[in-house]
């Protein structure tokens, strides 16, 4: 059991880690397409600190952005954000964290394989299904233009899912009780 | 100042916080209920017309923010011209613009504090059920003075890795970054602990 001091401030350092990742160069794909290291941010909070604290992290984030601070990747924030197209993706960052801890904390396997699956079905399933269906529905139903849009950040995403397996089998190995969805 | 507050003066600063962001959802519903590409490029004029009450250095500033926007809304209006449907596309195109200027004009004129203000009275109701409201703004607090922290943390980290190697770091910095955020979090704890703690009814 966490104390709720502990809880909180982990629940705020992911928020702002979340955050911190949005600011670090993106890298750009061989093809083109830059790729920001926000999300995962979002595979971390859930792969680390479990659903609950996760999900919660993830929705402070969120309702920071909209409080007006640019804690977005490229500097964005306010509550523009939650009008434009993209709006899905970054309402579905709390879903998303919490259930890559839900499957996280199910999970027995090696370590950087369970954090891995996680990350795939939370960070990029679940979070790839709200941003279409926000972006369906802000743009009045021009679906077929989404999914050919979307398509070029899929390849970036699976590099997440890896790097996200990894990171948390390196957190793991440095401080196995911080491991929070292992507990 | 971590905030998007804009330090330009204009009429809609002085307003209260509360009464901005309710009409802004009531614009918002009204936008989306309009159809015709005509109506929504007046709302489109009007909102215009809303920035420019705060001089053309305002204005300049809330096309700025608009600019992450365009490559979608260009990308959209061209899918409704192949299909042959270039009304509706400019209607989407119109709304989609304006309710996120709209939107970005609240947030340009409206102070963190205040913002929180409006939150924590949006929470107070869940105070009736027994919730605590208070270590939500403990939390806010912390991550306002942690981003800068951990931003400063990210380059030096990445300063440290470009001395020693000619490849970008890409995402080899996150583990040491993550791991310094989970030492952060034992400390600050620590730190909450020592000065009393929050109260032992919240227990997420």
């Amino acid at each position: 059991m966490q104390s709720p001091e502990k809880s909180i401030a982990l629940i705020a350092l992911f928020a702002a880690l979340t955050a911190a990742l949005g600011l670090i160069p993106q890298f750009t794909m061989p093809w083109g397409v830059p790729i920001t290291a926000q999300s995962l941010g979002v595979m971390l909070a859930g792969a680390v600190l479990g659903a609950k604290r996760g999900g919660l992290s993830m929705l402070l984030f969120v309702g920071l952005v909209a409080l007006g601070l640019p804690l977005l990747a490229g500097g964005r924030g306010g509550l523009g954000v939650f009008a434009s197209p993209t709006a899905g993706f970054v309402v579905g960052f709390p879903v998303a964290a919490f259930v890559t801890g839900l499957v996280m904390e199910r999970l027995r396997g090696p370590i950087a394989l369970s954090a891995g699956v996680a990350a795939a079905i939370g960070g990029v399933l679940v979070l790839y299904a709200f941003g279409m269906v926000g972006f369906y529905l802000l743009t009045d139903r021009t679906l077929f233009a989404a999914i050919g849009i979307l398509w070029v950040y899929i390849p970036g995403d699976l590099v997440k899912v890896v790097v996200t397996g990894l990171i948390v089998r390196g957190l793991y190995q440095a401080r196995p009780g911080a491991i929070l969805s292992r507990g | 100042m971590l905030a998007l507050t804009s330090d330009i003066q204009t009429p809609f600063h002085r307003l209260r916080a509360g009464w901005k962001l309710a009409a802004l959802s009531l614009s918002t519903v009204g936008l989306f209920a309009l159809q015709s590409p005509l109506w929504l490029a007046g709302a489109a004029a009007v909102t215009a017309g809303f920035y420019l009450t705060g001089g053309v250095r305002f204005a300049r500033l809330g096309l700025r923010m608009l600019r992450p926007l365009w490559l979608v809304l260009a990308l959209i209006l061209l899918w409704h011209v192949v299909t042959g449907d270039w009304a509706r596309g400019s209607a989407i195109c119109l709304r989609l613009g304006t309710a996120v200027a709209l939107a970005n004009l609240v947030t340009l004129t409206t102070k963190l504090s205040d913002m929180i203000d409006v939150l924590m009275w949006l929470l107070s109701p869940l105070r009736a059920i027994g919730l605590r409201t208070a270590p939500v703004a403990l939390a806010i607090a912390l991550v306002v003075r942690f981003v800068p922290v951990l931003g400063d943390r990210a380059r030096s980290l990445t300063q440290a890795w470009k001395a020693r190697s000619t490849r970008p770091p890409a995402w080899r910095i996150v583990l040491p970054l993550t791991l310094s955020a989970l030492d952060d979090a034992d400390h600050v704890a620590e730190a909450l602990r020592a000065r009393g703690g929050v109260a032992a009814e919240f227990r997420p």
